[in-house]
């Protein structure tokens, strides 16, 4: 399986099994270069994909390629130019940042001296700077976070594995996860795979999504393309039957999904506009309350994506 | 435009080849204990009986009237004997947590994320375990054959028996291996180092309890092989040349002792993973 030009991974047919059940459904995907988000809710099997790609699972069919790189003959080339962060806490015990962060890069292949260095220079880049004595047993959920994001940096990965990298941080330290993110994959030429359940996060930091659910990829692509063009997404509020008029308006090939109390989403298809969501509320008694069109976001795709699913 | 850019910069620089991550992961093991003042504490303690040995050697090469407590084969199988309280000492404290402290801190999904293999990663916490246990073992043990020759001035002692070299060193490293394969095993098996701790004590204390209750019930040494300290004494006695103190075959106490490193390493291969699946 040859990797197509600018994909950094590639997932062909694969299967994954925990006992009777299937984790991952054969994954067909491609990631593409840059920042990509691996979108689902919780269970979707985002994680089993990294832990499949990084060899820590083997699946029960299919192939994959890290960096044009066969996972199953060659996992150790793959993770010498791979960084992964994982979701859960995770350290070295017993050690202070700087120590950890070098060890790693040890770990890597890295020399003592240059992984000292680097690991410094990581600190100050995640942030960490000032506490890079601590010892980690020490730090805050959001220093852990950031710590993990370092240690994965430290060995300068070509393709970086997030796994829910804003879990447990507060709204700043969040922001500040976020715009590291956005710095390393777009300004550092860091390739870097998101998985994460929290849409703005993705949608903020990756130009690529793909959506999964059940095991499955229910949507890939660029974000931009899936999306859709703008114009065709209308914020709705009406009075009268709102179930009765939500079957009404699916009937006429209308998709629609509910965001803030009693506004919902409604998506025209192509060929029609508001005139016929005005139609379709005369026909059936309703008054519309509140009709905005509304540029498509990720959210729009990812409930599209699993609805469909 | 700053005069030194502090954020995120690619590496240019080297990288060591590969297999070679378990001399990382053994050296830094090895010095997070030499760090520890009550580990030192525990290593001089643990060579005492080297400098009582050491006295008796220049003792009785120089003053012939205590010729009678001269050195002879028996007494480096004895010394070894001795040691075994400061291998169960040091297998506890420095091996309890090897593998159970990264368990509880999910350290292994960060080892295992980096180039290195599984294999690796054993190898390098059982050479942390496995140097200091011959550091108090094999290398006291030669170096009392050491000074013999220095203090008697002549070979004649290591000529007349050329065994004791290769018997020291194949006796040391069988039981560093025993306790280091056997407590890593159990260490993967928990996330408590204190609890590894107990269950070790436990099974050594609990296979000669065994032993000793059938003993006491047949009269007989022939289920020596129930206890793991009683394995590890018959062969070694052999090793040494001397008649076994069991009536088990000593073939018998081996296959125990090698089908225990094969259990542990079974064990290990099944718990050091970089995630832990449940079916």
């Amino acid at each position: 399986m040859a990797a197509a030009p600018g994909t950094v991974v590639e997932l062909d047919g694969v299967t994954v099994k925990f006992g009777t059940n299937p984790a991952l459904k054969a994954v067909t995907a491609r990631f593409a270069g840059g920042a990509v988000g691996l979108l689902g809710p919780n269970g979707a099997g985002k994680s089993t994909m990294l832990k499949a790609l990084l060899g820590f699972i083997k699946p029960d069919d299919g192939r994959m390629t890290v960096l044009g790189l066969d996972v199953a003959t060659r996992p150790l080339d793959i993770r010498a130019r791979l960084g992964y962060m994982p979701e859960s806490d995770a350290h070295i015990p017993g050690m202070n940042a700087v120590s950890f962060v070098a060890y790693c890069g040890q770990l890597a292949g890295l020399p003592s001296v240059d992984a000292m260095q680097r690991a410094h220079e990581v600190l100050y880049y995640v942030g960490l700077g000032e506490a890079r004595y601590r010892n980690v047993e020490t730090y805050s959920t959001g220093m852990k976070q950031r710590i993990k994001l370092a240690q994965a940096l430290v060995h300068d990965p070509d393709l970086l594995f997030l796994d829910e990298p804003t879990n447990g941080m507060d709204p700043k330290g969040r922001d500040e996860m976020l715009e590291l993110i956005k710095d390393l994959a777009h300004n550092k030429n860091v390739n870097l795979i998101l998985s994460s359940h929290l849409l703005p996060d993705v949608e903020y930091t990756c130009d690529h999504v793909i959506v999964m659910d059940k095991g499955e990829v229910v949507a890939q692509g660029p974000i931009a393309e899936l999306k859709g063009p703008s114009g065709r997404v209308f914020e709705l509020r009406i009075k009268g039957n709102l179930p009765e008029f939500l079957d009404v308006l699916r009937a006429a090939g209308m998709d629609c999904h509910s965001t803030d109390e009693d506004v919902m989403r409604v998506f025209v298809p192509a060929g029609e506009d508001q005139r016929a969501l005005f139609r379709l509320a005369a026909a059936h008694g309703v008054q519309v309350r509140h009709l905005r069109p509304s540029v498509p976001t990720l959210e729009d795709v990812f409930a599209k994506a699993v609805g469909e699913n | 435009m700053p005069i030194h850019d502090q954020s995120y910069r690619r590496y240019a620089g080297g990288r060591s080849t590969p297999g070679l991550a378990w001399t990382v992961i053994g050296t830094a093991g090895a010095m997070t204990f030499l760090r520890k003042r009550a580990f030192l504490g525990l290593l001089i303690f643990a060579w005492l009986p080297f400098l009582v040995r050491a006295v008796q050697v220049y003792v009785t090469t120089n003053f012939a009237q205590v010729a009678m407590f001269a050195p002879t084969p028996e007494t480096f199988r004895q010394f070894l004997e001795h040691q075994d309280f400061f291998v169960f000492i040091i297998t506890i404290y420095v091996g309890a947590g090897l593998i159970a402290n990264d368990r509880r801190a999910n350290a292994l999904q960060i080892y295992l994320s980096k180039p290195l293999m599984r294999a690796e990663y054993i190898a390098g916490k059982a050479a942390v375990l496995f140097a200091f246990l011959l550091l108090i073992t094999l290398v006291p043990a030669l170096l009392l054959l050491l000074l013999q020759v220095l203090f008697a001035g002549s070979f004649a002692f290591v000529k007349a028996n050329l065994f004791l070299f290769p018997a020291i060193t194949v006796a040391a490293l069988l039981q560093a291996l025993v306790a280091t394969f056997t407590m890593l095993a159990l260490s993967s098996l928990s996330k408590s180092a204190r609890y590894v701790g107990i269950l070790y004590a436990g099974i050594v204390f609990f296979t000669s309890a065994i032993y000793g209750a059938m003993f006491a019930i047949t009269g007989s040494s022939r289920l020596s092989w129930l206890s793991l300290t009683a394995n590890l004494a018959q062969v070694i006695d052999v090793i040494f040349r001397l008649k076994p103190r069991y009536a088990t075959p000593w073939p018998v106490s081996l296959i125990v002792i090698l089908g225990l490193i094969v259990l542990s390493l079974s064990v290990l291969e099944r718990r050091v993973r970089g995630v832990e699946v449940v079916t």
